[in-house]
C-alpha cells in the first residue's frame, strides 16, 4: 500500500514499520496545560496521538480543539469523531475545520452510549453510524464533494480510519463487517484492547484469508492494567471486552505493590507476541490516564526510535 | 399498536385540583389493549380523583366517567359535542394522538393527559410491552430481516452490531436483546447473510420527524 495523505502515521506504515499511537483524552476542564502535558509524555514514542471525543459519553474539552492544540505543538493527532453528538451538518463542519488546520488522520466511531456517561438523559443523534461517517469522509476526500453534491473547495486530505472489536458478539459476524468497514472507506483500523490472544489471532486469521490485511493496515489495540482491580472491572463491567480467566487470575496472583509493573509486562508481552503475527501493521496502546506509561512500554516492546518521515 | 404507560395520579391531580367538573376520558383501542387507558382505567382513575376531592372536602366535584371507541377520528369524537363544554377539564386516556384531537376539537375547553405515551409496539406478554417501529416513513425491514435497527438498537446502527454487543445482549443493559444479534439470526434463519454485507448507505431522514410534521395523503380514499 503507498500513502495517499500527508498523513505521518500512513507514511510510516506505507513504508513498511509498525506504526505506533497512543491516546489523550481532553480534560474534563479547558486548561491546555493539561493536554500540553500529556502530549510531551507521548510525543516521542508515537507516530500520532488520538484524540478521543467524549469518551464514556463524558463532556470534556472537544476532540477537535484539543487535536489543533497537538497539532499547533507540531505532533500529528488523529481527530476521533463520534455519530452519537452531531448530525451530518455537524460533522462535515468539523471535518472541514480540522482540515483547515490540515488534521490528517480522523477516526470514525459510534460512540458510546450516552447513558454510561454524565448526562445520560440526553438526546443521541446518530444520524450517521460510523460505517456512513466513514464513506462520508471518504467522499469529501476523494470525490471533493460534501454529501450534498457541492463541490469543496480544498478537500480535506485525511487518513481515514476506523475501530473494530475482535471480541464483540456474534464473532461470525467480526470479518465480514471489518470488510464492510473497508468498503466503506476505511483506510487504517484500531482495534478494541486485545487480553484474549487465540481469539484476535484467529479474527486476523480469517481477516487474511479474505485478503483485508491487504487492503487496509490493523493497528492491535492494547491497554496495560494498572490493578488486578482494573483487571476485574474490565472483565465484568466493560461491554465488549474479552478478558480470560487467567489473564485477571495472574494480576490478582500478583502482590499488590508490583500489579501496576506486572500490568505493563503482560501488555508488552502482548506487543512483542503481535509484533510477529502477519496482518498487524501496527500498535494502539491506550493507556487511560497512564500515559507517562507510554514511553516505557514502546521501548521495551523493541517499537523504537520511531521511524524518520520527510 | 401505540404503547402508553399511566401517569402517576399526582401529577394528574396537579392539572385538575381547581375544577369544580371533570371528565375522564379514555378510549377503547391501543390504550385498551395496553391497560392505560380504556374503560377500566377510566372507572380507576375517576374514583380515585373523587376520593382525592372528598378527603379534601371538595364534596361539590364531579367526576364524569366515559370512554370513546376512539379520540384519533372526528366521528367518535363528535359523541362528546353536547356535554364537552359543560366541564372545567377533560382528563384523556387516550395517547398523545387522542389527547391532542380532542383538545383541538373542543378549543376552549383545557384537555390534560392522564398517559405518557411510550411507542409503537407489541405485547410481548400480558403486562409487557416493547417498542419496534419509530414510524421513520421509509421502511427497510426488507434489507434488515423484519427486525428495525432504527427502534431496535440503541445507536440506530444500520451496518452494525456495534463494538459492544455482548452475549447477545445490547452494551446499554444486559436485559436488552442487541437489535443486530436478533437480525443476524434471522437473516441466518433466511439465508439472507448476503443482506449483511451490503453497505447500507446513508438514510434519508426526512420523511422521519426531522422532516418536520408529516402527512399521508390519499387522493383514491378522499371524498
Ligand atoms: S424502518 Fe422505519 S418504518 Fe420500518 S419498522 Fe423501522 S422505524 Fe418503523
Ligand atoms: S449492542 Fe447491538 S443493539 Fe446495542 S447499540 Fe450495539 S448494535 Fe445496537
Amino acid at each position: 500500500m503507498s500513502a495517499k495523505t500527508p498523513s505521518k502515521l500512513e507514511k510510516v506504515m506505507a513504508a513498511g514499520h509498525l506504526g505506533v499511537t497512543s491516546e489523550c483524552g481532553p480534560p474534563r476542564g479547558s486548561d491546555p496545560e493539561v493536554i500540553k502535558h500529556k502530549a510531551e509524555l507521548l510525543k516521542d514514542c508515537v507516530d500520532a496521538i488520538n484524540v478521543t471525543d467524549n469518551q464514556t459519553s463524558v463532556v470534556r474539552t472537544s476532540s477537535l480543539a484539543t487535536c489543533i492544540h497537538l497539532k499547533l505543538m507540531g505532533l500529528e493527532p488523529i481527530l476521533q469523531m463520534v455519530t452519537r453528538d452531531r448530525n451530518r451538518i455537524a460533522l462535515q463542519s468539523d471535518i472541514l475545520g480540522a482540515a483547515s488546520f490540515d488534521i490528517a488522520n480522523v477516526l470514525c466511531l459510534s460512540g458510546d452510549h450516552q447513558s454510561f456517561g454524565d448526562n445520560p438523559q440526553g438526546q443521541n443523534v446518530h444520524d450517521l453510524d460510523s460505517m456512513q461517517l466513514l464513506w462520508t469522509v471518504r467522499k469529501m476526500r476523494d470525490e471533493g464533494t460534501f454529501l450534498g453534491g457541492d463541490e469543496i473547495k480544498r478537500p480535506p486530505k485525511m487518513f481515514v480510519g476506523a475501530a473494530a472489536n475482535p471480541f464483540a458478539d456474534p464473532f461470525e459476524i467480526r470479518v465480514p463487517r471489518l470488510a464492510k468497514k473497508i468498503e466503506a472507506g476505511a483506510e487504517f483500523i484500531q482495534t478494541q484492547c486485545i487480553y484474549n490472544l487465540e481469539k484476535f489471532e484467529e479474527w486476523i486469521r480469517l481477516a487474511e484469508d479474505r485478503g483485508l490485511t491487504e487492503k487496509c493496515y490493523i493497528m492491535a489495540g492494547v491497554t496495560p492494567f494498572k490493578s488486578a482491580g482494573m483487571a476485574k472491572y474490565m472483565k465484568n463491567r466493560v461491554p465488549g471486552m474479552d478478558v480470560p480467566d487467567d489473564v485477571v487470575k495472574r494480576m490478582a496472583d500478583t502482590p499488590k505493590g508490583s500489579q501496576a509493573e506486572e500490568g505493563i509486562n503482560i501488555c508488552v508481552e502482548t506487543i512483542q507476541r503481535l509484533k510477529e503475527l502477519k496482518g498487524v501493521s501496527g500498535f494502539h496502546i491506550m493507556a487511560i490516564e497512564w500515559e507517562e506509561k507510554v514511553p516505557e512500554i514502546v521501548e521495551r516492546a523493541g517499537l523504537m526510535p520511531r521511524p524518520e518521515t520527510d | 399498536m401505540i404503547v402508553a404507560d399511566k401517569k402517576p395520579v399526582e401529577e394528574i391531580i396537579e392539572y385538575v385540583k381547581d375544577c369544580k367538573k371533570i371528565l375522564v376520558l379514555g378510549c377503547n383501542e391501543c390504550v385498551t389493549v395496553c391497560e392505560a387507558g380504556g374503560k377500566k382505567e377510566v372507572g380507576v382513575l375517576a374514583a380515585t380523583l373523587r376520593m382525592y376531592f372528598s378527603n379534601q372536602g371538595a364534596e361539590d366535584v364531579q367526576v364524569d366517567e366515559r370512554t370513546l371507541e376512539r379520540q384519533c377520528d372526528h366521528e367518535y369524537l363528535e359523541e362528546i359535542r353536547d356535554i364537552a363544554d359543560q366541564y372545567d377539564g377533560i382528563v384523556s386516556i387516550a395517547c398523545g394522538v387522542g389527547i391532542q384531537f380532542t383538545a383541538e376539537k373542543y378549543h376552549s375547553i383545557p384537555v390534560y393527559p392522564g398517559v405518557n405515551t411510550c411507542f409503537l409496539g407489541v405485547t410481548e406478554q400480558r403486562g409487557l410491552w416493547t417498542e419496534r417501529c419509530q414510524a421513520c416513513g421509509q421502511c427497510i425491514l426488507a434489507y434488515t430481516g423484519g427486525i428495525c435497527p432504527v427502534a431496535r438498537c440503541a445507536k440506530r446502527l444500520f451496518n452494525g452490531p456495534c463494538g459492544g454487543s455482548s452475549q447477545g445482549k445490547c452494551e446499554i443493559n444486559k436485559e436488552l436483546d442487541c437489535a443486530w444479534q436478533l437480525i443476524i439470526d434471522r437473516l441466518k434463519a433466511i439465508d439472507r447473510m448476503d443482506l449483511y454485507e451490503k453497505f447500507f448507505n446513508i438514510k434519508d431522514w426526512s420523511t422521519d420527524r426531522a422532516g418536520g410534521p408529516r402527512k399521508v395523503e390519499r387522493e383514491d380514499v378522499q371524498i
